[in-house]
C-alpha cells in the first residue's frame, strides 16, 4: 500500500470508532466501549507506522505526498479538494498523536469505568483523535480550519463532559470562546493568503508566497500574526492562555490527552507547518518567540504557588509549550518537535499518575490535603517520579535533551536571542522546583488519613463534591462516578503508565547532541527549504546548554528538597513574608481579573444595556409603533366592512358606474 | 333597426335588476334580479354580435347563460340551506362579516 492509503486509514478508523460507539452504545455492556475505542486508536497507530515505513522507502526528495479524494469546495476562483498532505512532519505528528492517544485510551478504559457517560466519553475521545489527525494531515487551509474547529469542539465537549457540574460547563464555554478567537485569526489569515497568492493548498501557497511577498512586507507579517492568534489560542500562550487551567474541570485522562499531550501542541505544529511563511516574516517569528519565552516564565512562576494538583500540571503544560513555541519560532524545528514528543510522553504520564492520586483521594485535588502517599501507592509514586524527573530535565531523561536543544539553538542564533536562553533557563529552575514540590508534598511526609486507609487495603470514599468549589455534586452525570480506580489495582492503567514511563526515560536517546539525531534527520525533508536548515549548534554551546540545564534541574530539585523536606513550613513563612509577590502569583499575574475588567464586564454591561434599554426602547418601540400604525389604518378600513350585502352591492354598482362614466368622459 | 334601441332596452332591464338587488331584502328576489342583470348583458352582447356580423358576442352570451345556470344552482342551494336551518330570510340579517 501507498503511504497516503495508510494515512487515509489513519484518518478514517478513529472516525468509524466514534460513530460506531455513538450509534451502538446501548448494546455495549461493561467496558466494551472502552476497548472498542482503544482498538480503533491502536489500529490508527499501526497504520501510522505503515505510513512511516512507506515514506521512509522513498528517496528523501520524494517524501511530500498529496492525495485528493474529491472536490471539497469549487467556486469562483477557489479550488479546494478533500486532500491530505503526507510528509515527515505530518507522519511524525500522527505517530505521536495516535501513540499517546492509544495509551490514554487504554488507561481510560479502566479509569473511567463506573462513570455513567462511559460510552459517550469514548465516542468523544475517538472523535477528538480523528479531528486532531485531520488537523495534522490536512493538505490545504480549508481542511486545516475544519480540523482546527473540530478539535475545539471536541475539547469543549470533553471539558464539560460532566455537564451537571456548573464549573465544568463554564470552563467548557470559556475554552470554546477563546478557541473561536483563534479560529477567526486562522480564517482571516487564509483569506489574506488566498487574496494574494490565489492558492489555498500548502505546496501552492508555500511556492507562491516568496514570489508574491517581500521579506517582512506588512501583509505577510499580518498573515503570520493572524496565524499566531490561532496558534496561541490552541496552545494556551499569553494572552490567550486563561482557558487551559479551567479546562482541568474535565476528566483527568482528557487533561492528559487533550490538554497536555496533543491538542495544545497544535499551535506548535501550525508554526512548524507554516515555516516558509514565518521565515518570510521574521518580525512575526520573533514576536512569537518572545511571547513563548514570556509564557514559559509566567506559567512556571504561577505553578510555584497553585495548590490544585491538576492546575499545577496545567500551568506546567503552558510553560512547556512555551519552550516548543519558542523553538519552532527561532527555526529550531527539529528540537521543538522533539520537545513536543518527549513532553507528550512525560506530561501524559504525569497526568495519569495524578489521576490515580485523585482517585485515591476520592476526588480531592488539593495538594494541601495530600501527604505521604508514597508507601500506599508505590507504582503511582514511581511513575510520577519518572515524569517529574523528565519534566525537571534530570540529566539523561528525555526532557533533558529536548529542552536543552531548544535553548542551545537560541544561544546559537546569538544577539537578543540570548534573552530567550536566559528566560528558558530561569523557567527550567522553577520547573524543577514545582515538579518536586508536588513529589515531596504529595508522596513525601507523614501518611494522611487516606494514605493510611489505603495502606490498610481500603480505598477511601467520600461524598462526591466539586473539587474547586466544594459544593455537593449532582450524582447524575456531574461527577466521576461512584467507583474510583487507582493504578495499583487496574492492570490497563498500570500497563499504559509503565509504557509511558519507559518512553519518558529512553526517548531522549533518539536525539543526543553529537551522538544521534533521529528526529531531526527524519524531519529534515519537511524543513529542507528553510534558511536555517544548515545551522548547526556549535559543540561549545551544546555542551554549555547541557551543563547549565543539568545544573538548573538539579538545583531546582535540591531547592525543593531544602524547602519542603529539610525545613517544612519554610514556604508558608516565605509566603507570609512576601504577601504581595505571593498574591501576584496566586492570582496568576491577575490575567483573569484583567480580562474580567476589560472584556467580560464591559461585554456583560453592553448586554445588559441591550436588554434593558436598546431592546425595550428601540426594538420595542419599533414593534409597538408598527402595530399602532396597522391598527390605526385598519380602524378606518373596518368602517366599510358592514357585513350588509346590499351595501356591498351598492358600492359595486357605484364603482362600476363611476368607472364607466370616467371612460365615457375621457374617450370624448 | 338601429342598435341603440336594443342597448336602451338592455340598460333599462339592467337598471331594474340593479335597483332590485339594492332595495329588496328577500334573497330569492335578489337572485331573480341578478338574473335580470345578466340577461340584460346577454341582450347587449347579442345585439353587438348582430351589428358586427361575427359570432363572438353570441358565444359570449352562451357562456354567460352557463354561468347564470351555475349561479342559480349555488344560490338556490344556499337559500334552501338557509330555510332548512331556520335562518331568517333577510339579507340584512346576514351581517356576520361586519369588521
Amino acid at each position: 500500500m501507498n503511504a497516503t492509503t495508510y494515512a487515509w486509514l489513519v484518518l478514517s478508523i478513529p472516525l468509524a470508532g466514534a460513530a460506531g460507539i455513538a450509534l451502538a452504545w446501548r448494546w455495549l455492556p461493561g467496558r466494551t466501549a472502552g476497548w472498542i475505542g482503544s482498538a480503533a486508536i491502536g489500529l490508527a497507530f499501526l497504520n501510522s507506522i505503515g505510513a512511516l515505513v512507506m515514506l521512509q522507502d522513498r528517496p528523501a526528495e520524494e517524501r511530500h505526498l498529496r492525495s485528493a479524494l474529491w472536490d471539497y469546495a469549487n467556486t469562483s476562483g477557489i479550488e479546494v479538494q478533500l486532500d491530505i498532505f503526507v510528509d515527515p512532519l505530518a507522519v511524525f505528528m500522527c505517530l505521536v498523536v495516535t501513540g499517546v492517544s492509544f495509551l490514554i485510551h487504554v488507561y481510560s478504559a479502566a479509569y473511567m469505568a463506573g462513570d455513567r457517560g462511559y460510552a459517550r466519553y469514548f465516542s468523544y475521545l475517538n472523535f477528538f483523535v480523528f479531528s486532531m489527525l485531520l488537523l495534522v494531515l490536512a493538505g490545504n487551509f480549508i481542511l486545516l480550519i475544519v480540523g482546527w474547529a473540530f478539535v475545539g469542539f471536541a475539547s469543549y465537549a470533553l471539558i464539560s463532559f460532566w455537564y451537571r457540574r456548573r464549573t465544568a460547563t463554564y470552563a467548557g464555554m470559556k475554552a470554546f470562546v477563546i478557541n473561536v478567537v483563534g479560529d477567526v485569526g486562522l480564517v482571516l489569515a487564509a483569506i489574506l493568503l488566498q487574496r494574494d497568492t490565489g492558492r489555498l493548498d500548502y505546496p501552492g501557497v508555500f511556492e507562491t508566497a516568496p514570489r508574491v511577498f517581500e521579506t517582512n512586507e506588512w501583509v505577510i507579517v499580518a498573515v503570520c500574526l493572524l496565524l499566531l492568534l490561532g496558534a496561541f489560542a490552541k496552545s494556551a500562550q499569553i494572552p490567550l492562555h486563561t482557558w487551559l487551567a479551567d479546562a482541568m474541570e474535565g476528566p483527568t485522562p482528557v487533561s492528559a490527552l487533550i490538554h497536555a499531550a496533543t491538542m495544545v501542541t497544535a499551535g506548535v505544529y501550525l508554526i512548524a507547518r507554516m515555516h516558509p511563511l514565518f521565515e518570510l516574516a521574521p518580525t512575526a517569528a520573533d514576536i512569537s518567540a518572545a511571547i513563548g519565552a514570556l509564557t514559559l516564565v509566567f506559567a512556571a512562576s504561577v505553578a510555584l504557588v497553585v495548590t490544585d494538583l491538576k492546575r499545577i500540571i496545567a500551568y506546567s503544560t503552558i510553560s512547556q509549550i512555551g519552550y516548543m513555541v519558542m523553538g519552532v519560532s527561532i527555526a529550531a524545528y527539529g528540537a521543538g518537535m522533539f520537545h513536543l514528543m518527549t513532553h507528550a510522553f512525560f506530561k501524559a504520564l504525569m497526568f495519569m499518575a495524578a489521576g490515580s492520586v485523585i482517585a485515591a483521594m476520592a476526588g480531592s485535588q488539593d495538594i494541601d490535603r495530600m501527604s505521604g502517599l508514597r508507601r500506599a501507592m508505590p507504582f503511582t509514586f514511581a511513575a510520577f517520579l519518572v515524569a517529574a524527573l523528565a519534566l525537571a530535565a534530570f540529566p539523561g531523561l528525555s526532557g533533558y535533551f529536548s529542552k536543552d536543544e531548544v535553548l542551545a539553538f537560541a544561544a546559537e542564533r546569538g544577539g537578543a536571542y540570548w534573552l530567550l536562553y536566559v528566560a528558558g533557563t530561569l523557567a527550567a529552575l522553577m520547573t524543577a522546583f514545582y515538579a518536586f514540590r508536588i513529589v515531596f508534598r504529595v508522596f513525601g511526609g507523614e501518611p494522611n488519613a487516606e494514605a493510611r486507609e489505603l495502606e490498610g487495603g481500603h480505598l477511601h470514599h467520600a461524598e462526591p463534591a466539586n473539587p474547586v468549589t466544594g459544593e455537593p455534586e449532582d450524582t447524575d452525570v456531574g461527577y466521576p462516578g461512584p467507583a474510583h480506580h487507582i493504578a495499583e489495582r487496574e492492570f490497563p492503567m498500570k500497563a499504559a503508565m509503565g509504557l509511558l514511563a519507559v518512553l519518558s526515560v529512553v526517548a531522549g536517546a533518539l536525539q543526543i547532541p553529537g551522538v544521534t539525531h533521529v528526529v531531526e534527520g527524519f524531519l529534515d525533508t519537511t524543513f529542507e527549504d528553510s534558511r536555517f536548515i544548515d545551522t548547526e549548534v556549535s559543540g561549545g554551546l551544546e555542551a554549555l546548554a547541557l551543563i547549565v540545564g543539568a545544573a538548573t534541574g538539579l538545583a531546582g530539585i535540591a531547592l525543593a528538597w531544602l524547602l519542603y523536606v529539610r525545613n517544612p513550613g519554610a514556604t508558608t513563612r516565605l509566603a507570609r513574608r512576601l504577601p504581595r509577590l505571593h498574591g501576584f502569583l496566586a492570582h496568576k499575574w491577575y490575567f483573569d481579573e484583567l480580562y474580567d475588567r476589560t472584556i467580560v464586564r464591559p461585554t456583560a454591561a453592553l448586554g445588559r444595556f441591550s436588554a434593558d434599554v436598546f431592546e425595550r426602547v428601540v426594538v420595542g418601540g419599533l414593534v409597538s409603533g408598527t402595530t399602532f400604525a396597522v391598527r390605526a389604518g385598519n380602524s378606518i378600513v373596518r368602517v366599510a366592512q358592514t357585513g350588509l350585502l346590499r351595501n356591498y352591492a351598492l358600492l359595486l354598482v357605484t364603482g362600476v358606474t363611476a368607472l364607466a362614466l370616467y371612460f365615457l368622459v375621457v374617450s370624448r | 333597426m338601429d342598435i341603440v334601441w336594443y342597448l336602451v332596452l338592455s340598460a333599462l332591464i339592467f337598471s331594474i335588476g340593479a335597483v332590485g338587488v339594492l332595495t329588496r331584502r328577500s334573497p330569492l328576489v335578489v337572485l331573480i334580479c341578478l338574473e335580470l342583470m345578466l340577461n340584460a348583458g346577454n341582450l347587449a352582447l347579442v345585439a353587438f354580435a348582430r351589428m358586427t356580423g361575427t359570432a363572438d358576442g353570441q358565444i359570449f352570451a352562451l357562456i354567460v347563460m352557463i354561468v347564470a345556470a351555475a349561479e342559480v344552482v349555488v344560490g338556490l342551494g344556499l337559500i334552501v340551506a338557509m330555510y332548512r336551518n331556520r335562518v331568517p330570510m333577510d339579507v340584512d340579517e346576514l351581517s356576520e362579516l361586519r369588521g
